[in-house]
């Protein structure tokens, strides 16, 4: 059951101008599915490559709506204990044994033991518990097990978890929910239908020139575009492991700190610091001198 | 394109034609193989009557989000709803869909033509093994069973190239795929034999010692649950195959049916993902269907280019940590070696064990000659000949140990 749902909703214009002035320079498409989530109450599911920046759509999300960011980073083997909640075994253990030398009521002692005191909540739970709309990230769900995949549809759908000893807890106010998903696993196909979704692509050299310009200081506007281009053409190059947007954000500061003006005028350094963008040593050893001088050559 | 909706912002204004034309759309999405349920039709109404619906670019760019769920889906959604919502009188978008016309495929003889006979005989034979599940032989013309037995024997030693009567075939191929479903059962038997559990599980232990007021008589313990070993098969089809294709392609519809974890592909001039198709339950459709999806026999076999393929896109959705790699091939290819020993270097760096199937070894004086075979051998966990259902079986022990 959806409850609660605001009655005004931002429209997506409004979200793209919150969201460049938190610093996120969105692709046209995404505005409008971060109003569809707060319209239709659905979460979003976020795929693409590695390095793309899934994780800080949920962020300026946060920001954008001046809510907290509550995340659950998924691994293989995560479980409901770790997830949603867990009772803290060691207090309880240690409050009968204290009791139990006062010769306590045994009634109020079970009372007491399964109170809120000793829960130990987990992002989930935290998450609906609280009252000012969390965004709520659920990051690398393709880690996590099928059975967890299943768990987290239901609470999805009812935001509602049952504590055997302690009753229902309902969702106070219904967090906003983002996925992530790096495609190492075939998501089920009852998430995707639940989710929204939007594919996340590299920037074009126009919106990576606008993202360097939005999170690297004193930057000139000709030295970001040369690096944006000068991106596109390395990560057109077939690599291993394709240079993401915090790559290029690296390499950026890298040449500010240097301070390089214009890439041409220092073709050797660029060489020399292109090479943090490349990850592995098969990429580094292909990424010979006459490579990047030749996509240097590129750039205008 | 104008307004899609008179500037109207309240569901209830929704005039009925819009209402029919959505729905001729979320038709239009099924057919192209879209999964949308009545919710997403609701919520698509909801979008058409807000503000997004007043305009063409939000309007679509609101349905993409809610009605793609994959990347497919998102790469081909502006396609489709330009064609139906910008040309009115087209009701339907062609079928975007991987089949190709039969006329085109006539050339997929090996998997079609001749064994086709011969498959639907099998399934015929199949039905009966599945009723009595034990009885091991029984052909379509009811035979004793003893002397099936010995039949099968017999043909379980004899190379494939030398079956030729049909009614053989079909046996030969019945029997890959009952092998394939033996090997499916003893390996899960294994799985669950497998030790105890090595951390302590506090919330299980407290629970199941209520019973002794809270004091830990009783230890539950976690173990870590092991993946189940996934198969990833990848058969040649290739011309110089040929007479050993039509009994892996049964073997390779056994383990696909009755392994949890099992994928398939099949390679010649490029690389196809057959598991979709090799999971139809019948072994005769499965076979139909395949010959339509495998074009571009003929031409070579590009190993090196396939084995690209499959790193590049497919290994990191479908290779984990217990995964063993099947290829069968002769290992004779048109491309450059240098592209196999690169790709093979990869696909051992992420796979847990390579199994490479070569029919040839089983040949009186055959050694790994081809350039192809040579580049690859290297990164080959297990070379093993599999020119008889024998040298099958005999691969499950090895597949057990891992």
């Amino acid at each position: 059951m959806r409850r609660d749902l605001p009655a005004m909703v931002m429209s997506s214009e409004q979200i793209a101008e919150r969201l460049t002035a938190v610093g996120y320079v969105a692709d046209r498409e995404l505005p409008v599915a971060l109003q569809l989530m707060d319209m239709l109450g659905r979460p979003l599911l976020l795929e693409g490559e590695a390095g793309v920046g899934k994780t800080e759509v949920a962020k300026a999300l946060a920001s954008v709506h001046g809510a907290a960011l509550i995340r659950l980073q998924c691994y293989e083997g995560l479980d409901q204990s770790t997830a949603l909640y867990e009772w803290n075994y060691q207090r309880q253990l240690l409050a009968i044994r204290a009791r139990e030398l006062h010769g306590a009521d045994p009634d109020a002692l079970e009372r007491d033991i399964f109170s809120e005191r000793y829960l130990l909540e987990r992002p989930l739970l935290a998450a609906i518990r609280r009252d000012d709309r969390p965004v709520l990230l659920i990051d690398e769900i393709d880690r996590a097990d099928e059975e967890f995949e299943a768990f987290l549809l239901e609470l999805l759908s009812d935001f509602q978890v049952s504590i055997p000893e302690l009753g229902t807890i309902k969702a106070s106010s219904i967090p906003r929910v983002v996925l992530t998903s790096n495609n190492t696993r075939d998501l089920s196909d009852a998430l995707r239908r639940r989710c929204l979704f939007h594919y996340i692509d590299f920037p074009d050299v126009e919106r990576e020139t606008h993202i360097i310009m939005a999170r690297v200081p004193r930057i000139s506007p000709q030295l970001s575009s040369q690096i944006a281009a000068m991106v596109e053409g390395v990560r057109n190059e077939a690599l291993r492991k394709t240079p993401g947007v915090a790559e290029t954000l690296d390499w950026a500061a890298a040449l500010v700190g240097l301070d390089v003006k214009n890439l041409h005028d220092d073709p050797e350094t660029v060489h020399r610091t292109l090479r943090c963008l490349l990850k592995t040593q098969e990429d580094r050893s292909r990424f010979s001198a006459e490579v990047s001088a030749r996509l240097l050559g590129k750039v205008a | 394109m104008g307004p899609l909706l008179g500037g109207t912002t309240h569901s209830g204004d929704l005039g009925i034609d819009m209402i029919v034309r959505l729905a001729a759309f979320t038709w239009t999405l099924r057919d192209n193989g879209f999964a949308v349920g009545l919710k997403e039709s609701e919520d698509a109404a909801r979008i058409m009557a807000s503000v997004l619906g007043t305009q063409a670019v939000t309007f679509r760019t609101a349905l993409k989000a809610l009605f793609c769920s994959r990347r497919s889906d998102w790469l081909k959604f502006d396609d489709i709803f330009d064609a139906f919502w910008r040309n009115r009188g087209r009701r339907r978008v062609p079928m975007l869909s991987a089949y190709v016309s039969p006329a085109k495929l006539a050339g997929m003889r090996l998997l079609a033509g001749d064994d086709r006979t011969a498959d639907q005989r099998t399934g015929l034979g199949e039905q009966c093994s599945r009723e009595g599940a034990d009885e091991d032989q029984r052909d379509a013309g009811g035979r004793v069973r003893m002397e099936g037995a010995s039949r099968a024997e017999m043909l379980s030693e004899m190379d494939f190239r030398k079956i030729a009567e049909p009614l053989a075939v079909a046996e030969a191929h019945a029997l890959a795929e009952r092998l394939a479903r033996r090997m499916r059962t003893r390996l899960s038997r294994r799985e669950r034999a497998r030790s105890k559990g090595r951390r302590i599980d506090l919330r299980r232990t407290i629970h199941r010692n209520i019973s002794h007021g809270g004091v830990p008589i009783e230890l539950l313990l976690r173990r870590r649950k092991r993946k189940p070993l996934r198969l990833v098969v990848m058969l040649d089809a290739s011309g110089s195959m040929d007479l050993y294709t039509s009994v892996f392609v049964r073997f390779i519809h056994g383990v696909l049916d009755h392994f949890r974890e099992a994928e398939a592909f099949l390679f010649h001039t490029r690389l196809v993902h057959v598991s979709g198709v090799m999971r139809e339950k019948d072994a005769a459709r499965a076979l139909e269907r395949l010959s339509l999806l495998a074009q571009g026999v003929g031409g070579g076999t590009r190993i090196g280019e396939s084995l690209a393929t499959f790193n590049r896109w497919h290994a990191r959705s479908i290779i984990h940590s217990r995964s063993c790699m099947i290829v069968i091939s002769d290992g004779y290819d048109t491309g450059p070696p240098e592209v196999i020993d690169g790709e093979m270097r990869r696909l051992a760096r992420r796979c847990k064990r390579i199994v490479w199937l070569n029919p040839m070894i089983g040949w009186d004086g055959y050694a790994p000659e081809a350039r192809g075979m040579r580049a690859a051998l290297p990164y080959i966990d297990l070379f093993a000949p599999a020119h008889n259902l024998k040298s099958l079986a005999a691969l499950e022990p090895y597949l057990a140990r891992l």
